[in-house]
């Protein structure tokens, strides 16, 4: 395995070290040591390594520049809020205090090419100098002209230096639309099962045989597979439910051996699992505390979806919620006690068969919200500044949202932001049928 | 040494390699200036003559080379460049500025750096003094105190000129193509774009002040021309310090050019793009397999390198997705083809979902709401399902309005090269109402 990397003008030793750290990584890395080439040839101008999620983009990358002792910076676009603090973070690493300080107070990115050349005159490279730039989507966002000047920045400061960009979104979503000098692009795969096993497998647990934690992993992936392939995710909930899955050991009840056994004991708390801590309903810490109680007992953070509002709030989100899932010619229906005869032919249109609840809500006026409130709300309410207050408190509390920004006063539009879950429960305080009431359930 | 002698030095095959690498990478990565241009023989007569018009007779001058990205306009200047440096007179004389659209971006650093490179008088060591007003009128002065027999000429060239077009008001170039015009110092505009269209951007002042010569670098390669490119580019020159390794190299690279699936292989680049850029691509890639082990180019390399060069980057990122995400890539692309590519939201794909799990009454994909909404967020972080419209915040997340960016021969295509999928899902994509 140590042969697998061998690249002339580095130390042999530190090869090897780098490729015991990366296991399943190789064939990457290899190919992009031979990119790099020897230290003190030229590199491509620009790298652009892409692909999912903990497929090891920034390790392999890290690793490598730390082992080999390239000169690097690494750079986290989502730390870098301006490019004034990527210049100042890349002059100083490159060339030491001194250059950072050079650069003016708002620097521009030909404050930073010119205080790079002279640096660079000074202390001309000897070796690539790196530049990495993790999260590399976010410079999309950044100065239109960043991104294409980084790309030849070897062109540009005329100096033996690559930016090697690592991001999760191909390159076709990247390119300005007056094109810019083409990176090279380089994919890391995911990692198969088989991988994933082999690298979960080494994080073994000292005082069990690694064959028991390789058969747990396999119980894990069995269960978790087909929903997540994150590495990070599953190392964690490895970590996570080992303790639950040696307690018939631990207890005496079954040997290690007896796989059957203890994937009896495991699944049906990993499914939980992926319904709790896959979804940060519950934190990590609180799933491990709930081992000695009933795992699931514990209400996790959407169950809190109860807020106490005063008498007429609840009245005038149902009101919301009926005018945003019910269409407004049945309003005459719903909430006209002596209206005429509708047909249930005519009533029933072809075309509004898919559900409202399908669709989404749909924005009402104020007027109908009004209208709506009055009719449901048994006691005569005056149409007071406290009503008109709580529709606009219930759109800050985001139960509620404003539609059109055109006319804040003059008919505002809203829709009702809440699930049917959380009005049914609302309704249920103040005595409120709710779903008599929805069209979608007639 | 005799030359002789040199010639019969044999180095060990290590530092041949090494060689090898550090000559052909400085040729592909940092764009080294070629002996020769090929091709633009006219163009460069043209701008030659052009530019000693500037610096020898004193006349002003401006001029604009329009092409493609990777057409070699950059290559091109600076191959006149250096023929005009041999020239003693030109060399003495010339002053050069040299701008870039992408680092200039507003006129007040552009001005700021056209008086450090000029190393006017209000510069102290590398600081530029005064306001913006000021160094304008301050430039100009210097500009305008000059004629045409005694002040030294000077050359601007402005790289990305079509950017220095959005400018406010234009005034860098007002101001430059002004000078040129009047009969004050002697200067030459020299703007390198890749818009074809790039004179519409420009203000009907500033237009009527530049003399309207473009020279374009348009490719007229054909494709024995683009070979021979290839094997120029490969081979190494004379003076390499072992005679013997060079010969051995050549031949080898000579054959290779003329193999059938290396020739496949350009044919199929030469036809996506003309593009000498995307070619060195190809090529680093390949020098990048030489090795010790294996001292030459071959053909497989070459199949190899336009693999990864031409290989779909959104269907290597399908192939990584969980079973879930796929599943819902399916159900949104029979959302797409039922309701002819309306936008969708999260409930009618899980909905859509839910018929494909009824009709197949097995709970292996049985999901709660919130890992499919999670399952749906990776996708969106991905970037392979996007927002229809921009307003996020107000509305749910499960009523949000999304678009697929996947067409449907690419998910067909990714389905049948996904590692262990399913066989009901693939009936399932292949199914017109599920």
């Amino acid at each position: 395995m140590a042969g697998l990397l061998d690249q002339p003008g580095y130390d042999e030793e530190s090869l090897r070290r780098v490729s015991e750290q990366l296991p399943c990584r190789e064939l990457q890395a290899g190919m992009l040591l031979s990119l790099m080439g020897q230290p003190q040839q030229y590199c491509y101008p620009s790298l652009f390594i892409y692909g999912h999620r903990s497929s090891g983009k920034s390790h392999v990358v890290n690793v490598l520049m730390k082992e080999l002792e390239l000169p690097h910076t690494t750079v986290s676009c989502v730390e870098c809020i301006s490019a004034a603090l990527l210049f100042e973070q890349v002059l100083l690493s490159f060339f030491g205090c001194d250059a950072a300080a050079q650069l003016p107070r708002s620097p521009s990115i030909s404050d930073f090419v010119r205080i790079y050349r002279q640096q660079s005159s000074q202390f001309p490279a000897k070796q690539t100098r790196f530049i990495v730039m993790e999260k590399a989507e976010l410079l999309r966002d950044a100065d239109a002209n960043l991104l294409p000047a980084l790309l030849r920045l070897q062109e540009l400061v005329d100096d033996n230096v690559t930016v090697v960009l690592l991001s999760e979104i191909v390159w076709d979503k990247f390119r300005p639309n007056t094109g810019c000098f083409e990176p090279l692009l380089l994919h890391f795969p995911d990692y198969s099962k088989g991988e994933l096993q082999q690298i979960l497998s080494k994080d073994c647990h000292p005082s069990y045989s690694a064959e028991f934690y390789s058969s747990y992993i396999n119980i894990l992936l069995g269960v978790f597979y087909t929903v997540c392939r994150d590495l990070r995710e599953l190392r964690h909930l490895a970590a996570l439910n080992f303790s639950k899955f040696c307690e018939p050991v631990a207890a005496g009840k079954a040997k290690e051996t007896e796989t059957h056994k203890l994937w009896k004991n495991i699944e049906p708390h990993l499914k939980k699992a992926m319904q709790t801590v896959y979804l940060r309903e519950v934190s990590s810490l609180q799933w491990e505390q709930m081992e000695e109680h009933e795992a699931g007992a514990l209400r996790g953070l959407s169950a809190h979806t109860h807020v106490e509002l005063p008498y007429y709030s609840k009245f005038l989100l149902i009101a919301a919620y009926l005018a945003s899932y019910n269409p407004a010619r049945t309003d005459k229906r719903f909430f006209l006690k002596h209206h005429g005869k509708i047909k249930k032919t005519n009533f029933l249109k072809k075309n509004e068969k898919t559900s409202n609840h399908l669709l989404g809500p749909k924005p009402f006026p104020l007027d109908r919200l009004l209208a709506i409130f009055y009719s449901v709300v048994d006691s005569r309410v005056a149409p007071t500044a406290s009503i008109f207050s709580q529709i606009s408190s219930l759109v800050t509390l985001q139960l509620l949202t404003l539609v059109s920004h055109d006319d804040q006063l003059d008919t505002p539009k809203y829709k009702c932001a809440v699930s049917l879950d959380f009005i049914s429960a609302i309704s249920r305080t103040v005595n409120f049928d709710i779903v008599k009431y929805l069209y979608d359930f007639l | 040494m005799s030359k002789r002698k040199a010639k019969e030095a044999h180095l060990p095959i290590g530092e041949c390699i090494d060689q090898v690498h550090l000559i052909l990478r400085k040729r592909f990565c940092h764009q080294q200036l070629p002996d020769k241009l090929e091709g633009v023989e006219a163009q460069h007569k043209h701008l030659v003559e052009l530019l000693k018009r500037t610096a020898v007779h004193g006349e002003s001058n401006s001029v604009l080379i329009v092409g493609p990205r990777g057409a070699g306009k950059t290559t091109l200047l600076r191959s006149v460049l250096r023929e005009l440096s041999e020239v003693t007179e030109v060399q003495k004389n010339l002053l050069q500025v040299h701008l870039n659209g992408l680092l200039q971006t507003d006129d007040r650093i552009a001005l700021k750096e056209i008086t450090r490179q000029l190393h006017l008088e209000n510069v102290v060591g590398d600081r530029v003094f005064g306001s913006f007003a000021e160094n304008l009128a301050f430039l100009l002065d210097a500009l305008k105190k000059g004629d045409r027999s005694s002040s030294r000429p000077v050359l601007f060239v402005l790289d990305e000129f079509d950017l220095f077009a959005h400018h406010k008001n234009q005034t860098l170039l007002y101001n430059l193509f002004d000078v040129s015009q009047s009969a004050q110092a002697p200067v030459a505009v020299v703007g390198l774009t890749c818009r074809l269209d790039v004179l519409e951007l420009l203000e009907k002042r500033v237009k009527s002040r530049f003399s309207h010569r473009q020279i374009h670098l348009l490719s007229s390669l054909t494709f024995p021309q683009y070979v021979a490119r290839v094997q120029t580019q490969l081979s190494l020159p004379d003076d390499f310090p072992d005679g013997k390794f060079v010969r051995e190299w050549n031949a080898a690279v000579a054959t290779l050019c003329e193999d059938k699936s290396v020739e496949d292989v350009l044919r199929r680049h030469f036809n996506s793009s003309k593009d000498f850029r995307s070619l060195l691509m190809l090529l680093m890639l390949c020098l990048s397999r030489v090795s010790v082990a294996k001292p030459v180019i071959t053909p497989a390399d070459f199949l190899d390198a336009s693999r990864s060069c031409l290989a779909d980057a959104q269907a290597n990122m399908l192939h990584g997705l969980s079973i879930l995400e796929l599943c819902l890539i399916i159900a949104m692309k029979h959302l797409n083809d039922v309701y002819e590519g309306e936008p969708f939201n999260l409930q009618m794909v899980h909905n859509e979902f839910k018929k494909f799990l009824q009709r197949k009454s097995n709970s292996m994909y049985n999901f709660e709401q919130p890992v499919i909404m999670k399952a749906f967020e990776h996708l969106q972080q991905l970037e392979l399902i996007q927002p229809a419209d921009s307003s996020s915040a107000k509305t749910q997340r499960e009523y949000q309005l999304m678009r697929l960016m996947l067409d449907h021969s690419q998910i067909m295509e990714a389905l049948q090269k996904y590692p262990q999928c399913p066989t009901d899902l693939k009936q399932w994509a292949t199914s017109a109402f599920a």
